[in-house]
């Protein structure tokens, strides 16, 4: 086994790199910058039951050490997705993730159903934390009950593992993954974006049409990192941790707090070529840091 | 479109928060079209800028762009010096179709920020025999740049808001003077597109917009536009910026 492998339900990864869902469309704009092969897998944009068309723009703002986002789910379909977009992807060697959202546990059961037979899907990342939808998305993610409930529903029609991404606008994490571990995940995705707001002064107006966005980029990571630790102490589920992610040291850190594999977000618009890069100089990060593989870091973080 | 290292070899204020930075690069001088931008990515930014091509000097490998300073990222791109490298994505998007002009007679209107790209198109067209007019708007005389280059490849008007300099009032207020032509070029502000479509309804012409982005290659479906279809919308940085005037919704 080599030393950036990691093994997760469904997920045969041969690093724990992958691109977030949302920040790297269906892969086909980044894999003219490179072989999508090297990535341990790609998590897929959201599928909704229909086509969704999003949000008026401007639909993103750069913030300090990051950005704001209300794209608004802007989909084109699970039947869509299945049939025009999984083929390209399935063509590389890596894992794919569909990740799910609805604005009903009925959408979110349908969508879910929708991918039983791709065999090119490994995994669905459940979304029940987008900030940027009037329905469905952030009230299933804030509300125990709620999540648990969509999870359990979701789990009895699918055949694949399901990753639930928990939200951060919460004040328990810590609940909401028991919640949803309890409803039968097999994982989780940690963390979604925080919900933000910036004002353009000359205008006094928001500077995102929707007026609230989602907040990402390395202004998160720390966010990310301790709601990982906190959810690692109280839960077994394996984790795919994200938020701010720029660099190998950065998911150093996620690997050393709990996470089992990461996702790169905001950093692949800054970058391009991030997730090659990191992939690139992990096996580095990990000696110079006096770990021998992935799986030895995983956990590791030393609290006295 | 590749990532690609730019270096600034010279860098200059044009006109009032206006700048010029030419920069060297081998890759996009000879695959770059009039219309098309560079993203810049900046250290500390998070999000890439889009900058349109003003010039292009293949033989020299030379860039130039034109950026006005409207926020942090702009800012700290006019502090940058002679010798240090930008990175950047380009060139990015689809640039003016090039179609066969010669002996006919095109309409540059620019405004703005907008009047960069139109000078390599109209430099391009006029070594093309292409008759070339263009309509320059900016906001007060201090805005004004770029007038004696373009009467060397246009025959050129300028107007500014408050008539500080050329003539006073909008680009709209010129379209009747102009004469005639067969096709339209624009770039500038939504409005004063909107309503050069809106005057110029049924007359070939193509337009270029600008909308804040994320990814800059078409992943991220930040920078939409309503497409004039069932299609939904279509992707600024990578389905344009260039669409022909029918194709969109502004």
């Amino acid at each position: 086994m080599n030393e950036l492998a990691v093994v997760l339900p469904g997920l045969n990864l041969k690093n724990p790199i992958m691109p977030a869902s949302g920040c790297f469309g269906f892969g086909y704009e980044y894999s003219n910058f490179y072989d999508l092969s090297e990535l341990g897998a790609v998590i897929m944009k959201a599928a909704t039951g229909t086509a969704r068309l999003g949000n008026p723009t401007p639909r993103v703002a750069e913030t300090a050490s990051g950005m704001l986002n209300a794209i608004g789910l802007q989909n084109p379909g699970v039947n869509h997705i299945i049939e025009q977009e999984v083929p390209f992807l399935a063509e590389y060697d890596t894992s794919i993730i569909a990740n799910i959202a609805g604005s009903t546990i009925e959408e979110y059961e349908m969508v879910a159903e929708a991918f039983n037979d791709t065999e090119h899907v490994h995994a669905l990342e459940l979304n029940i934390s987008c900030p940027n939808v009037k329905e469905g998305g952030i009230q299933f993610g804030t509300d125990p009950q709620m999540a648990a409930k969509v999870t359990e529903r979701v789990k009895r029609v699918s055949k694949l593992p399901i990753y639930v991404k928990l939200s951060p606008n919460v004040t328990d994490i810590v609940a909401m993954a028991k919640a949803v571990e309890a409803a039968g995940a097999d994982g989780l995705s940690m963390i979604n974006t925080l919900t933000g707001m910036q004002i353009h002064l000359p205008s006094r107006r928001p500077l995102i049409a929707n007026k609230t966005g989602g907040l990402s980029g390395p202004a998160i990571k720390p966010i990310a990192i301790r709601m990982i630790y906190e959810v690692k102490q109280h839960v077994d589920l394996p984790i795919i941790g994200m938020g701010g992610i720029c660099n190998a040291e950065d998911v150093l850190e996620f690997l050393l707090a709990g996470a089992d594999a990461v996702a790169v977000g905001t950093a692949n618009f800054s970058n391009p070529l991030v997730c090659k890069e990191i992939i690139a100089d992990l096996p580095d990060v990990l000696k110079r840091n006096g770990l021998s593989s992935v799986q030895e870091a995983i956990g590791k973080a030393v609290f006295i | 479109m590749k990532k690609e290292k730019l270096t600034i070899i010279a860098t200059k204020q044009i006109a009032k928060a206006t700048f010029e930075m030419k920069l060297e690069n081998i890759h996009i001088s000879e695959n770059a079209v009039p219309g098309q931008f560079l993203h810049i990515l900046m250290e500390g930014h998070t999000l890439g800028r889009p900058i349109s091509i003003a010039d292009i000097d293949k033989q020299n490998h030379i860039v130039t762009i034109l950026f006005k300073v409207v926020g942090s990222g702009t800012k700290r791109l006019a502090e940058y010096r002679v010798g240090q490298q930008i990175d950047a994505l380009g060139p990015s998007g689809n640039g003016f179709p090039s179609e066969q002009n010669e002996k006919k007679t095109v309409l540059l209107i620019g405004g703005g920020i907008g009047v960069p790209p139109m000078y390599y198109l109209g430099k391009q067209l006029a070594e093309q025999n292409v008759n070339v007019i263009a309509i320059l708007g900016f906001q007060t005389a201090e805005n004004v740049f770029y007038e004696e280059k373009f009467n060397q490849v246009a025959e050129t008007y300028i107007v500014t808001d408050d008539g500080s300099y050329g003539e006073e009032g909008f680009v709209t207020d010129l379209l009747d003077q102009v004469g005639n032509f067969d096709c339209y070029y624009t770039c500038g502000p939504l409005p004063m597109i909107k309503a050069i479509t809106d005057k110029l309804i049924g007359k070939r012409g193509y337009i270029s917009l600008e909308e804040r982005m994320g990814c800059g290659v078409g992943a991220c479906l930040a920078c939409m536009i309503p497409a004039n279809n069932q299609s939904g919308y279509k992707k600024i940085c990578s389905d344009g910026p260039v669409f022909s005037a029918e194709e969109v919704i502004i």
